[in-house]
C-alpha cells in the first residue's frame, strides 16, 4: 500500500503509479506448475520423431532385422516408456527446472563441505568438442592421443599439488575415490602379508562419512574419534585406538569444523609408529591449494573431488571426478590402466599385476577429468594459491557477518581462525525461540537461497555449515548474511514465520518420513504406481 | 484429531531456584516458600501449550482441573475440557481446585474458551504472566501431592487421552509412572520444570514439548515411541551429601529425533540396524572368550532400552529394567536371569561360565555404573574378569547426545573405577566403534 493510500486518499494518484524501489531483500517465489510425472502425461502413439518406413528394397535387401538377434536379447514385451512430443518433453523438463534452485541461480555458499563454486561455462565448451564428445573408449589409443596428453598433464598437476608421487583419475567421484585408497590399503597390507592382523581403521567425527563407509565396504572394522574441547579430533583418543591392528587412519584436514588441526603431523606420526598407513580425505581441499600439501604433512595416500575444489560440476550425484594420489610404495596398487608417456607417444598401461583393478569402466569422467585440467591451466599454480586464499577470506569475512547475528554461535577453538568453511550453531536461537536450525534453512528458501546443517548424529547442536569459496563476491556474502540475518530477526519477533516456511517454494515441505522407509519411498514409475497409487502387480 | 492430555504439578521446580536441589515432600516446599521461591511449572506449561497451539495441530486438550492444569491452559490461548479428578486424601477437596473442578461421575464437562490472543503474543514469545498464578506457591495457597498427580493422570487416561503432557521433574515422573504402571500403551511427554531431570521422559524445553505433541496430533498417532527412563535421585542419600540415581521403570515416550532433517546423504539419525549391528559385535566378542566354546559365554546385560533391543537382536526377551543374565547362541539366547539381583549375579558370574558385561549409558547423564544399576557392584564385575569383560554399547545419536560430555563410573570400588576409566572402545554398530573418555 502507497503513503497517498496509507493516508487515505480515496482516488489513485501518479504516486501509486509510481514503480516501486526494489526492497533490499529479494522476494523470491519460486515456480509451480503441479507437473505431472513424464508417465502420466503419456498418449499412446504420440512419437518425437516420425521415422519413415525403409524404401521396400531396402527392407527386402535387409531383411527381418530382428530376428538377427538371440533369443535372450529379446523382450518379451515393449518397454514400458512414456509416449511424448518433443515440444511436451521439451516443456515438461524446462518447467521441473524452474522447480530447482541450482547452483547457478542463488548464492550458493549454504552447501558447506560441498565447495560449490562456480563452474566456468568456458570450460563446457572443450567438453563439447567432438575430439572429447565424441571419443569412443575402445579407440586406438593412437587416435585419442590429444586426451591422453590432457590427463597425463592433469595427473602431473595434481601430482604438483598433492607432492604425491602418483594420481589415478580413474575413480568416479568422492567416495569413489575414498574407496580407491581403501583398497589399496588393502591390497598393501595383504601383499605384506598382515591383511588378518591389521583389520581396523581409524577416522573422525568430523570427517566425510563415507571415510567410515568406505572402510566398513572393504570389511574393515572402524573406530571414530570424537572431537575433543577445542574441536579436534581427540588425539588422546587415538593413542588408545592405534595398535597392532590398524591398518589406516582415514582423515580430513581442516574437519567440517574449517578448523585445521595443527597436530595434523603428529596423528600421521602416532599412526605410522603403530605401523598404518595415513590417507588424507582432500575432497575438499579449497582453503588449503598451494598452501599446505598432504606428502609434507606425512601422509601416503591422498584424494581430491575434482567437482569441489577444481570446479568441475557436481552433477547431483551424477558423474564427477575423483584422484587419487599415492606415494612410490603403494604405486603397484593404483587402479588399471595408467597413462604413460615414453618421450614420444602416449599410452594406456593396462599391465599392472598389483594393481587391485579397475574402479570404474575404462578411464574415468573424462569431460570432467578435460574441465578440471581447463581450470587449473587457466589459473596457473600463483592462481591456484590465490583461490584458496580468496576463499579463506571469504569465509572469514561471511563468518565475521554471521557473528553479528543474535543466536547464532560458532563452536570450539574460539580464537582461531577458519579455513574455507564454518560449522556454526543456532543452539542459542533455539533456546530463545523455539525455532530449528532447519527451520531457518527452510525460511531462506522463501529469499531465494537455502544451507545445509549437517551429517548426521549432530554433534554440534542445531548446526548449519556454510562454504563460500572464491567465487562469491563481497556483495554476494553481505545478502547472504542479510537473509539469515532477517531469518533471525523473524525467529526473535515473529516465529510463526519461520516455523511455518517455506512460503514461496514449488512444494511446501515433503514428508521426509515417507523417505525413510523402503514401504513408503518410490524412486521408479513402477514403485510409485504400486506405493502410492496402490496398484497391484505394478 | 486425538485427544491430548495435560497435568501440572505446580509445585515442580520449587526448590530449584532457592538452592534446595528439589521439591518433594511438603517440607521441603515449606521451607523453598519461605526463602521466597516461586513456582514456575505453570508458566513453562503455558509455553508448551502456547507452542502446540502456534503449530496449528488438530488435538483435543484435556485437562486436569485448577492447578493442576486447566488454570494454565487457559491461558495459553487454547480451547480445552476439564476433566473432573477425585481430590486425594492428604489435600482435602478445595485446595488443589478451583472452580473448575467437577466432582467424579458428573456428567458435565466444563469447556473453556480460548483467551483472546493479544496482538504480538506470537508463538514463542514468552506467555503473559498473569499474577495469581504464583499463587499456586504462597503459603496458604494452593498445595497438591503426589496423590492428585497420580489421581490427575488416571482421569485423564481414562477420558481416553492419547498423549499425556506432564509439567514436573523427575518426582512427578514417577508419580506418572506409578499411575500408569510401567506396562502402559499411553504415550507420555515430560515438560521439564523440575529441579532434578535426570529421566529421560521430559523435551529439551517447554516449548519442544509443545512442538512434538504437535507433530503427534498431527500424524494421528503415527509417530513412533520408545520407552525411556524414568529415574530420580535417592533424596535422602542426597542430603546426606551422596549423589545416587535410582532407574524405576520406562514410560513409552513420542519418538521425534530432529523433526525436518535435511540431510546431505542417506541415513537416518537413528539407524534400526545399529542395535542388531551392536549386537552381532557383542555375541561374537562373547564367543570369543577363553573356554565360551566348551561351557558357552555368559553375557550379563545391564538396564536400558539399548540393552533390552540388544538382547531382544540375540533372540531374547528382557525387560528394560533391571539386569539380566544370557547364554548366546546362534539365533536364540537362553535367558538365565532376569532382574537379578546383586548376589544372583555373583553367583552366576562364579558358576563358571567365561562373562561378559555390557553396559549403556543410563538416563541422559552419561553413567555406565553406578546409577540405576547398583546390582551390578563391583564384586559382580571382578568376578567376571574386571574391566577387560565391560563393553560398552551406545548408538551414535546417543553418544552425540552426551555433547562430549565423558561417560562416568560410579562402581563404589575406587581401584576398579580406575581400571575402568581412561579411552575405552563404544560399540556403535556392526564394526563400529567410538573411542570415548570414561571418568569417575
Amino acid at each position: 500500500m502507497s503513503d497517498a493510500r496509507r493516508q487515505g486518499a480515496a482516488e489513485p494518484t501518479r504516486e501509486d503509479a509510481r514503480v516501486a524501489p526494489k526492497p533490499a531483500l529479494r522476494r523470491f517465489h519460486q515456480a509451480r506448475w503441479d507437473e505431472k510425472l513424464i508417465f502420466e502425461l503419456s498418449t499412446p502413439g504420440q512419437r518425437g520423431i516420425e521415422v519413415p518406413a525403409p524404401e521396400p528394397e531396402v527392407a527386402a535387401a535387409v531383411g527381418d532385422v530382428a530376428a538377427a538377434l538371440p533369443d535372450a536379447l529379446r523382450r518379451g514385451t515393449p518397454p514400458a516408456l512414456p509416449e511424448l512430443g518433443q515440444q511436451q518433453v521439451l516443456r515438461h523438463y524446462l518447467r521441473l527446472s524452474q522447480e530447482n534452485l541450482g547452483a547457478d541461480l542463488n548464492v550458493d555458499v549454504g552447501q558447506g563441505t560441498c565447495t560449490m563454486k562456480y563452474s566456468p561455462k568456458v570450460n563446457d565448451s572443450f567438453v563439447r568438442d567432438p575430439r572429447v564428445a565424441e571419443a569412443h573408449p575402445l579407440q586406438d589409443a593412437s587416435t585419442v592421443q590429444g586426451l591422453l596428453e590432457i590427463m597425463y598433464r592433469l595427473e602431473g598437476l595434481l601430482r604438483e599439488v598433492s607432492g604425491m608421487d602418483r594420481v589415478s583419475l580413474q575413480p568416479a567421484a568422492g567416495s569413489s575415490a575414498i574407496w580407491t585408497n581403501v583398497a589399496m590399503i588393502r591390497a598393501y597390507f595383504a601383499a605384506r602379508g598382515e591383511a588378518e592382523q591389521r583389520d581396523t581403521v581409524i577416522t573422525s567425527s568430523f570427517s566425510h562419512p563415507s571415510n567410515a563407509a568406505c572402510a566398513k565396504t572393504a570389511g574393515y572394522r572402524v573406530i571414530t574419534l570424537p572431537p575433543d574441547a577445542d574441536g579436534y579430533p581427540d588425539i588422546e583418543a587415538l593413542r588408545a585406538a592405534a595398535g597392532p591392528r590398524t591398518a589406516a587412519l582415514l582423515i580430513t584436514n581442516p574437519e567440517d569444523t574449517g578448523i585445521y588441526n595443527p597436530r595434523i603431523e603428529e596423528f600421521v606420526r602416532l599412526v605410522h609408529e603403530a605401523g598404518g598407513l595415513c590417507a588424507y580425505d582432500q575432497a575438499n581441499a579449497n582453503g588449503i591449494l598451494g598452501i599446505t600439501r598432504a606428502r609434507e604433512a606425512g601422509f601416503d595416500l591422498c584424494h581430491f573431488n575434482l567437482h569441489k575444489t577444481f570446479s568441475t560440476p557436481h552433477a547431483c550425484g551424477g558423474p564427477a571426478a575423483g584422484a587419487c594420489g599415492v606415494t612410490e610404495e603403494l604405486a603397484p596398487y593404483l587402479p588399471r590402466p595408467t597413462v604413460e608417456f615414453d618421450g614420444e607417444r602416449y599410452r594406456l598401461e593396462h599391465d599392472r599385476p598389483d594393481s587391485v583393478g579397475s574402479v570404474r569402466p575404462f578411464y574415468g569422467v573424462v569431460p570432467n577429468l578435460v574441465r578440471a585440467y581447463a581450470w587449473i591451466m587457466s589459473l596457473g599454480a600463483e592462481g591456484l594459491r590465490e583461490a584458496a586464499e580468496v576463499a579463506v577470506l571469504n569465509n572469514n569475512y561471511l563468518l565475521s557477518r554471521i557473528r553479528e547475528i543474535p543466536g547464532v554461535s560458532v563452536p570450539y577453538a574460539q580464537s582461531r581462525p577458519r579455513v574455507e568453511q564454518v560449522r556454526y550453531s543456532w543452539e542459542r536461537l533455539h533456546a530463545d525461540t523455539g525455532v530449528h536450525s532447519e527451520e531457518i534453512g527452510l525460511r531462506a528458501a522463501d529469499f531465494g537461497t537455502h544451507y545445509w546443517t549437517s551429517h548426521h548424529p549432530y554433534t554440534v547442536p542445531e548446526p548449519m555449515t556454510l562454504e563460500p569459496t572464491e567465487s562469491y563476491s563481497r556483495a554476494d556474502l553481505d545478502e547472504y548474511a542479510a537473509i539469515l540475518a532477517e531469518v533471525a530477526r523473524e525467529a526473535y519477533e515473529d516465529p510463526d514465520v519461520v516455523r511455518t516456511a517455506p512460503h514461496r517454494s514449488t512444494v511446501h515441505r515433503a514428508r521426509e518420513d515417507t523417505l525413510e522407509s523402503a514401504a513408503t519411498w518410490a524412486v521408479t514409475w513402477r514403485a510409485y504406481r504400486r506405493k502410492v497409487l496402490g496398484e497391484d502387480g505394478a | 484429531m486425538i485427544r491430548v492430555g495435560l497435568v501440572v504439578n505446580p509445585v515442580a521446580g520449587l526448590g530449584g531456584r532457592v538452592g534446595l536441589q528439589g521439591s518433594d515432600g511438603e517440607a521441603v516446599q515449606q521451607r523453598a516458600r519461605e526463602l521466597g521461591a516461586r513456582p514456575r511449572a505453570g508458566t513453562r506449561a503455558r509455553a508448551a501449550l502456547s507452542e502446540l497451539a502456534a503449530r496449528g495441530a488438530d488435538v483435543e486438550l484435556l485437562a486436569a482441573p485448577g492447578v493442576l492444569g486447566a488454570r494454565w491452559a487457559a491461558g495459553a490461548g487454547w480451547p480445552h475440557r476439564v476433566v473432573p479428578v477425585a481430590p486425594s486424601s492428604e489435600t482435602g477437596s478445595a485446595e488443589c481446585a478451583d472452580s473448575a473442578v467437577l466432582r467424579p461421575g458428573s456428567p458435565r464437562l466444563g469447556v473453556v474458551p480460548p483467551a483472546r490472543r493479544a496482538p504480538g503474543s506470537g508463538v514463542g514469545t514468552r506467555a503473559p504472566d498473569a499474577g495469581h498464578v504464583h499463587d499456586a506457591g504462597r503459603p496458604g495457597a494452593p498445595r497438591t501431592t503426589a496423590a492428585d498427580t497420580v489421581a490427575a493422570v488416571r482421569a485423564l487416561r481414562d477420558a481416553g487421552v492419547r498423549l499425556l503432557l506432564f509439567a514436573g521433574g523427575d518426582g512427578t515422573a514417577r508419580d506418572v509412572y506409578d499411575a500408569l504402571g510401567g506396562d502402559t500403551e499411553l504415550t507420555v511427554l515430560g515438560i521439564p520444570t523440575g529441579v532434578k531431570m535426570h529421566s529421560a521422559v521430559f523435551s529439551v524445553n517447554p516449548r519442544a514439548a509443545g512442538e512434538v505433541a504437535a507433530v503427534y496430533g498431527r500424524e494421528e498417532g503415527g509417530v513412533p515411541t520408545r520407552r525411556a527412563e524414568v529415574m530420580d535421585r535417592d533424596e535422602a542419600a542426597l542430603r546426606q551429601g551422596r549423589v545416587t540415581a535410582r532407574l524405576y521403570g520406562w514410560l513409552p515416550v513420542p519418538f521425534v529425533p530432529a523433526r525436518l532433517q535435511q540431510r546431505k546423504t542417506g541415513g537416518t539419525v537413528l539407524s534400526p540396524d545399529a542395535v542388531g549391528g551392536i549386537a552381532r559385535e557383542v555375541r561374537e566378542a562373547a564367543q570369543r572368550l577363553p573356554g565360551a566354546g566348551s561351557r558357552g559365554p555368559l553375557l550379563v546385560l545391564g538396564p536400558g532400552t539399548t540393552t533390552q533391543a540388544l538382547a531382544a537382536a540375540l533372540g531374547a526377551e528382557v525387560g528394560p529394567t533391571g539386569v539380566s543374565a544370557l547364554v548366546p547362541g546362534g539365533g536364540t539366547a537362553e535367558v538365565v536371569a532376569r532382574n537379578a539381583g546383586g548376589d544372583a549375579l555373583l553367583d552366576l558370574v562364579r558358576a563358571g561360565r567365561p562373562a561378559l558385561v555390557a553396559l549403556s549409558p543410563v538416563g541422559g547423564q552419561g553413567f555406565l555404573l553406578g546409577r540405576g544399576n547398583q546390582q551390578l557392584g563391583p564384586e559382580v564385575i571382578r568376578a567376571a574378569g574386571g574391566a577387560a569383560r565391560v563393553l560398552v554399547v551406545c548408538t551414535e545419536s546417543k553418544l552425540a547426545a552426551l555433547g562430549g560430555r565423558p561417560l562416568l563410573v560410579d562402581s563404589g570400588d575406587d581401584a576398579l573405577d580406575a581400571e575402568l576409566t581412561g579411552y575405552r572402545p563404544v560399540i556403535t554398530g556392526r564394526g563400529a566403534l567410538t573411542m570415548y573418555r570414561v571418568t569417575i
